[in-house]
C-alpha cells in the first residue's frame, strides 16, 4: 500500500462518513441515528472500506464527528465478536 | 423486410368517450364525437385527398383539397375542419368535388418544377400522389406565369434542405414547429402570391431560433424541406424499428434502411414514449456509427505508454482473462471488477454484473448511473419503494401544475421538453426551480409562473421551505397522508418541517429565493390541481442529492400527488438506459431488481440460476475503486461502454487512478479518453449493431432491433461472454432474448417480459408481472410498493464546498441540446456546427468586473485544478455563478471539480465548485499535459492501425 494515497484514503472515509452521519443527525431519537449510521455503512460500504474506518477508529477516529464515532464503534464492536 | 408506411389519419385523433355514428359514401362510421370527418372516413378506408392535413397536427383547412358535400350543409366543407355529428351523411367523391380538387392541383401544379423523376422526394411525394389521386392530366395555365421556380435552396442545416421552389405553402412546416416542437421559428412571410416559409426573420434556417428538431421536416409533404441524406442515397427499402440511443426519453424510430446502409432515421408515430417526433440528436446524430474513428480490431499492450497491436478476437480475450486471472491470484479476488454503462442495453449490462459476480467472483460492479441518478435510486427507494419514477411521459398532459427542479428538459430531454410546453401552451402551470434562466423560465408562449433562481447548493433548503409554508398553512392532503403513509413517519416529519428554520423567511439568505415567491409557489403546488414533479442531475449531483429527492418524494406524499395521472416523481434520466442499467444489478449493492447482495432468499435464487456462490457484501463503487487503486489494492477493470476518464470529477485523481492500475480492458467504440490508459481495447458495436432492450425515465422498456451487422463483427453481449467463457465462468447464450427470457425468470417486475411480447405491443412498462401482464403506467397507485409512504427526515446541510476571496465564483456544469454526455457519439457528427467546443457562461457582471468580453479566452481555476475556455456573457447566469458545459475532453471541465459526492450514494458533487475566473491568453498547464498525452496515445493508435 502506498502511504500518502492510505491518509487520503482514510481522510476521504471519515468525510463520508461524517456525511452520513450529518443527515442521520436530524432523528430525534439518538438510538435511531447511530443505527441508521451503522446499517447504511453495512448495506452500502465494501468490506475492506469498514475494515479501514474501524483502523482508523482504533488508531485515535481523528476527524469523525461524534455520531459517526458511535457508529463505527458499534461496527467495531461486531467486528471483534465475530472475530471471538 | 418492408418500409413501414403508417396510415395517415389527416387530423388527430379525440380523445372523447362519446361515439357519433355517421354515414360516409353509404357506409357507417362510428367515431369519437370531436373526430373531423376526414379522419372518420380514413377510419373506414375512404382517403379523402389532403395536402395541408396530417394527422399530428390540429387541422388548418387551407388546401382545400378535401372538400366534401354534406347532405342538408351549405357549401362544400373542407373534411380537415369539419367534426362529425350524430346522422351526418358525407360524399367524399363526384363530379363536382372532382373537379374542384383537380382545379386546386392546377393551380399547384403550375407553379412547382416537374422534376419528378429527378426529384429527391420521388416515390414519397404527397403532393405527386394527390396529382395522381385527383386524375389531374392537364395545367391549363402553363409553366410561364409568375413562379417561384428561382427562389433559392438554402443548404445551410448540415442535415437537411430547404427548396423553397418546391413549397406549395400549405403551413405544415409551419405548425409542426410550432405545436409539436414549441419552437416558432417558423413563420409564414408576405400575404398572397408572395407568401413563403421564413424561419425566423427571413434568415438562413442555421441563423435562426431552429433546433433542427426535424419535425417540419417530416411534415412536409413535398421534398421542400428533406432530409440531404436522402437527396444523396435515394428513398429507402425497408425499415425497422429500434430505439434511440441517446437520452433517457428513448424515442422509438424506423431506422429506414437500403441494404445495411441507414438512410435515415424516421421517429415512429407509434412510439409510445415519442408519438413520431425527436429531436436532432435521434434524428439526425447516427452518423459516428460509421465514422473513421470507429476500431473494429481488437487491440493489447503491456503498458500504456506502449504501441497498441492489433491482434485477433482470441488472442485479446484470452489476454484480457489471462490478465485478470493474474491479478486475481496475486492481489486477491476483490482486486478487480467491473463497469456497465447506460449506453448499453438491458441485457449487456446485465451480462457484465454476472461476469463480475459470477466469474471474478466479487461485487465489485458499479454504472455510471452512479455519477447521475444514483441518489434517485437510494431517495425513491427509501420513501416510496421502488427505485423509479411514477409516471409515463404522456402524464404531464393531465398535470395542472408542473415544477421542474434542476433540469433542463428543453436540453436534456428535448421530446419529453416539447410535450411538457404544449402542456404549458395548454394552461398548466409552471414553477421552476433553478440557478439559471432556462428555456423553461421564457421561451416563445412560455413563461414559468414562479422561477425559484436558488443559489446552487440549496435544493434541499429550498425544498424543505416549500414543504414547510405546506404544513403550517394547512395544506396537507390529510386524507391521503393518512391513508397512505407510516403515521409515525410524518408526524416526526411534520415537527420537523414545521420548525422556524425551514421557513422561507430563514432560508431566504441561504437559497437566495424570495420568502414570498417560495411561500406563492408552494401554494399553487399544494392547491393547483394535478401537480407533478419533474427534477433531473440539478437534483442528484449535489452533496445532498439524495436529501432533495427524498425531500421531494416527502413533498408530493404530504400534498397527495401521488399514485394517480397528472401528478408524481419524475426523474429526467440523462442517458438512454440509466434506469435499465439499474434495473439490472449494475450497483455494488443489488441483484437485478433492486434486492441486496446480503438477502440469503434472493441471492440462493442467482446462485440457482447462474451455478455460482455470491458474495453476501457490498462491492466498491467508481469512486471507491479509485480509492482503493490509488491504495494499491484494485489493479483490474472491465469497461464496457463508459468514458470514466472524461466524465467522472477530479480527473487528476481519475488519471492517477487509472495509471496504477495493471489491466484496463476496454470495449467501447472509439479510443475514448479512459481506452488511452487501457492494456486491451475490444471494439463495441452501436445501437444498430444489435439487439437489446433500454428502459426510459419512466420505466417503458423498448426494443432495440440490429439494423445492419456489428462493424467488428460481434455484438457487446457476445464480447461479454467471450470474455466470461475465457475466465472459466460458462456462457452458453445464442441470441440477446435469452438473455431477456433469463432476466425475466429472476426479475419478478419483468417477468412478463420478452422479446416476442415487446415485438408485439411495442413496449412495455415495469413492473409486468402476473399482476400487471400489460405493464404499469403509473405506480403506487392503491399503495406504495413499500407499504405505506415513508417521510424521512431533510435536514438542510450545507456543502463543504464555499466561495471564498480566492475563489468567488461557483461553477455549475450541465449539457446542451446538440450534444450528447462525453460527446463520444455527437462529437462525430454534424452537431458540432451547433456546438463545436465547451465554453463558460459567466453574467455580465462578472465578466465586466473581470475585463472579460464574449468570446474571450478564460482561465477557470478551482482548488482542484485550473482550465482554459472561452466566455460567453450571458444574462441567463445569475451574478456569482458562471456555468460550462463537459461534452469536449479537452475542456477538462472535471479538472476543476470535486470530489465532494452525495452522503448516500457517491454521486459526485458536480453542480457546485468554487472557482476564479479570469483573463488567459493560453491553455492551462492540464490541458497542455493532455494535448501531448493525447498525441501519443494517437499517435500509437495510428501505428496499430498502419500494422
Amino acid at each position: 500500500m502506498k502511504g500518502p494515497y492510505l491518509h487520503m484514503h482514510s481522510e476521504n472515509l471519515v468525510k463520508m462518513a461524517n456525511n452520513i452521519g450529518a443527515f442521520f443527525q436530524a432523528e430525534p431519537d439518538h438510538a435511531v441515528a447511530v443505527q441508521g449510521v451503522v446499517d447504511h455503512l453495512h448495506k452500502f460500504w465494501e468490506p475492506r472500506m469498514r475494515r479501514q474506518i474501524i483502523a482508523h477508529l482504533q488508531a485515535g477516529g481523528e476527524g469523525l464527528s461524534p455520531l459517526a464515532r458511535e457508529a463505527v464503534a458499534v461496527l467495531m464492536n461486531e467486528q471483534q465478536k465475530n472475530a471471538a | 423486410m418492408a418500409l413501414l408506411k403508417d396510415k395517415d389519419f389527416g387530423t388527430p385523433p379525440s380523445t372523447s368517450d362519446k361515439m357519433v355514428t355517421l354515414e360516409i359514401d353509404g357506409f357507417t362510421a362510428t367515431v369519437p364525437e370531436g373526430t373531423s370527418v376526414m379522419r372518420a372516413a380514413a377510419s373506414i378506408g375512404i382517403d379523402i385527398p389532403k395536402l395541408c392535413a396530417t394527422d399530428s397536427l390540429e387541422p388548418f383547412g387551407s388546401c382545400r383539397l378535401c372538400v366534401v358535400q354534406i347532405e342538408g350543409g351549405r357549401g362544400l366543407p373542407a373534411s380537415c375542419t369539419t367534426p362529425v355529428f350524430e346522422g351526418m351523411k358525407v360524399v367524399t367523391q363526384n363530379d363536382r368535388l372532382a373537379q374542384i380538387r383537380r382545379g386546386i392541383m392546377e393551380l399547384y401544379i403550375s407553379d412547382h418544377p416537374l422534376d419528378c423523376l429527378t426529384c429527391s422526394a420521388n416515390g414519397n411525394c404527397e403532393l405527386q400522389d394527390m396529382a395522381g389521386v385527383v386524375g389531374l392530366r392537364e395545367v391549363r395555365y402553363g409553366y410561364e406565369g409568375a413562379n417561384h421556380f428561382d427562389a433559392k435552396k438554402d443548404l445551410s442545416n448540415p442535415y437537411f434542405q430547404f427548396e423553397p421552389s418546391k413549397c406549395i405553402v400549405c403551413s405544415r412546416c409551419v405548425r409542426a414547429c410550432e405545436q409539436t416542437q414549441g419552437t416558432f421559428a417558423l413563420t409564414i412571410d408576405g400575404r398572397g402570391f408572395e407568401s413563403k416559409i421564413s424561419p425566423g426573420q427571413n434568415q438562413a434556417f442555421m441563423d435562426s431560433e431552429c433546433v433542427s428538431c426535424g419535425a417540419c421536416v417530416q411534415a412536409c409533404p413535398t421534398a421542400t424541406l428533406i432530409e440531404k441524406s436522402v437527396v444523396e442515397k435515394g428513398q429507402a427499402d425497408h425499415s425497422i424499428i429500434t430505439t434511440c440511443a441517446y437520452c433517457g426519453v428513448g424515442c422509438s424510430f424506423k431506422a429506414e434502411m437500403k441494404g445495411s446502409e441507414v438512410v435515415r432515421m424516421v421517429p415512429d408515430k407509434k412510439g409510445q414514449a415519442n408519438h413520431g417526433h425527436s429531436c436532432v440528436k435521434g434524428r439526425f446524430a447516427f452518423g459516428y456509427a460509421t465514422h473513421p474513428d470507429r476500431i473494429t480490431s481488437p487491440m493489447i499492450r503491456k503498458s500504456i505508454h506502449d504501441p497498441w497491436q492489433k491482434v485477433s478476437w482470441e488472442e485479446a480475450i484470452n489476454y484480457a482473462a489471462s490478465e485478470f486471472k493474474r491479478i486475481q491470484a496475486k492481489y486477491g479476488k476483490d482486486s478487480v471488477g467491473g463497469l456497465t454503462s447506460s449506453r448499453c442495453t438491458n441485457e449487456e449490462a446485465y451480462l457484465v454484473q454476472k461476469l463480475v459476480r459470477a466469474a471474478f467472483g466479487n461485487n465489485n460492479v458499479d454504472t455510471c448511473a452512479r455519477v447521475c441518478h444514483s441518489p434517485t435510486g437510494y431517495g425513491l427507494k427509501q420513501t416510496l419503494g421502488e427505485s423509479a419514477g411514477t409516471q409515463t411521459f404522456d402524464s404531464v398532459m393531465k398535470s395542472d401544475v408542473i415544477m421542474v427542479i434542476g433540469a433542463n428538459p428543453t436540453d436534456g430531454h428535448p421530446v419529453f421538453g416539447s410535450l411538457m410546453k404544449k402542456r404549458v401552451r395548454q394552461g398548466a402551470r409552471l414553477i421552476v426551480v433553478d440557478p439559471r434562466d432556462i428555456d423553461m423560465v421564457r421561451s416563445p408562449h412560455i413563461e414559468a409562473d414562479y422561477h425559484l433562481k436558488l443559489k446552487p447548493g440549496t435544493n434541499v433548503a429550498v425544498v424543505n421551505a416549500l414543504a414547510h409554508v405546506i404544513v403550517r398553512e394547512g395544506l396537507v392532503d390529510e386524507a391521503f397522508v393518512n391513508a397512505r403513509c407510516e403515521a409515525e413517519s410524518f408526524n416526526k416529519w411534520k415537527d420537523f418541517i414545521a420548525h422556524e428554520r425551514n421557513s422561507p423567511e430563514a432560508m431566504e439568505s441561504v437559497t437566495g429565493v424570495p420568502a414570498q415567491t417560495l411561500r406563492e409557489a408552494a401554494r399553487l403546488y399544494a392547491t393547483g390541481g394535478n401537480a407533478a414533479i419533474y427534477y433531473g442531475l440539478g437534483v442528484t449531483e449535489h452533496s445532498q442529492g439524495s436529501t432533495t429527492v427524498i425531500a421531494i418524494a416527502n413533498l408530493a406524499m404530504a400534498t397527495g400527488n401521488v399514485g394517480r395521472e397528472g401528478v408524481g416523481v419524475n426523474p429526467l434520466r440523462g442517458q438512454n438506459n440509466v434506469q435499465g442499467s439499474c434495473d439490472m444489478g449494475s450497483f455494488p449493492h443489488e441483484l437485478p431488481g433492486y434486492r441486496h447482495v446480503s438477502d440469503s432468499t434472493v441471492r440462493a435464487q442467482f446462485e440457482a440460476a447462474w451455478n455460482t456462490r455470491l458474495d453476501p457484501e457490498p462491492g466498491l463503487r467508481i469512486p471507491n475503486m479509485f480509492a482503493a487503486a490509488l491504495e494499491g489494492s484494485f489493479k483490474g477493470l472491465y469497461c464496457e461502454g463508459e468514458d470514466i476518464a472524461q466524465s467522472d470529477p477530479d480527473t487528476q485523481h481519475v488519471f492517477a487512478a487509472l495509471e496504477a492500475m495493471e489491466c484496463v480492458v476496454v470495449q467501447d467504440l472509439f479510443l475514448n479518453e479512459t481506452a488511452k490508459f487501457a492494456h486491451v481495447f475490444l471494439p463495441g458495436a452501436s445501437f444498430l449493431e444489435k439487439s437489446g432492450t433500454f428502459t426510459n425515465a419512466e420505466r417503458r422498456i423498448s426494443p432495440v432491433r440490429r439494423v445492419m451487422p456489428p462493424l467488428a463483427g460481434y455484438e457487446d453481449w457476445q464480447v461479454t461472454q467471450m470474455l466470461a467463457n475465457a475466465l472459466g465462468y460458462p456462457m452458453n447464450y445464442s441470441h440477446a432474448s435469452e438473455i431477456l427470457d433469463e432476466i425475466a425468470s429472476l426479475v419478478p417486475t419483468f417477468s412478463k417480459v420478452s422479446f416476442k411480447r415487446l415485438d408485439e405491443v411495442g413496449s412495455l412498462q415495469w413492473p409486468c408481472n402476473e399482476e400487471a401482464p400489460n405493464g404499469t403506467p403509473t405506480m403506487h397507485v392503491d399503495h406504495f410498493v413499500r407499504g405505506k409512504g415513508r417521510f424521512m427526515l431533510t435536514e438542510y446541510v450545507p456543502t463543504e464546498e464555499r466561495t471564498s476571496s480566492k475563489f468567488p465564483l461557483i461553477l455549475t456544469t450541465g449539457r446542451i441540446l446538440s450534444q450528447y454526455n462525453v460527446g463520444a457519439q455527437t462529437r462525430r457528427t454534424a452537431n458540432t456546427a451547433w456546438h463545436s467546443e465547451d465554453r463558460l457562461e459567466i453574467h455580465p457582471h462578472d465578466a465586466e468586473n473581470r475585463g472579460i468580453k464574449d468570446g474571450d479566452w478564460v482561465g477557470i481555476k478551482s482548488r482542484q485544478g485550473e482550465t482554459v475556455l472561452r466566455a460567453v456573457v450571458s444574462e441567463r447566469m445569475q451574478p456569482g455563478v458562471v456555468y460550462t458545459t463537459f461534452h469536449f475532453p479537452e475542456s477538462g471541465a472535471n479538472v476543476i471539480t470535486t470530489d465532494n459526492s452525495d452522503w448516500a450514494t457517491n454521486c459526485p458533487e458536480y453542480k457546485v465548485t468554487a472557482v476564479q475566473v479570469t483573463k488567459v491568453n493560453a491553455p492551462s498547464e492540464w490541458q497542455q499535459k493532455f494535448r501531448s498525452f493525447t498525441e501519443e496515445q494517437l499517435s500509437f493508435l495510428e501505428k496499430a492501425t498502419a500494422g
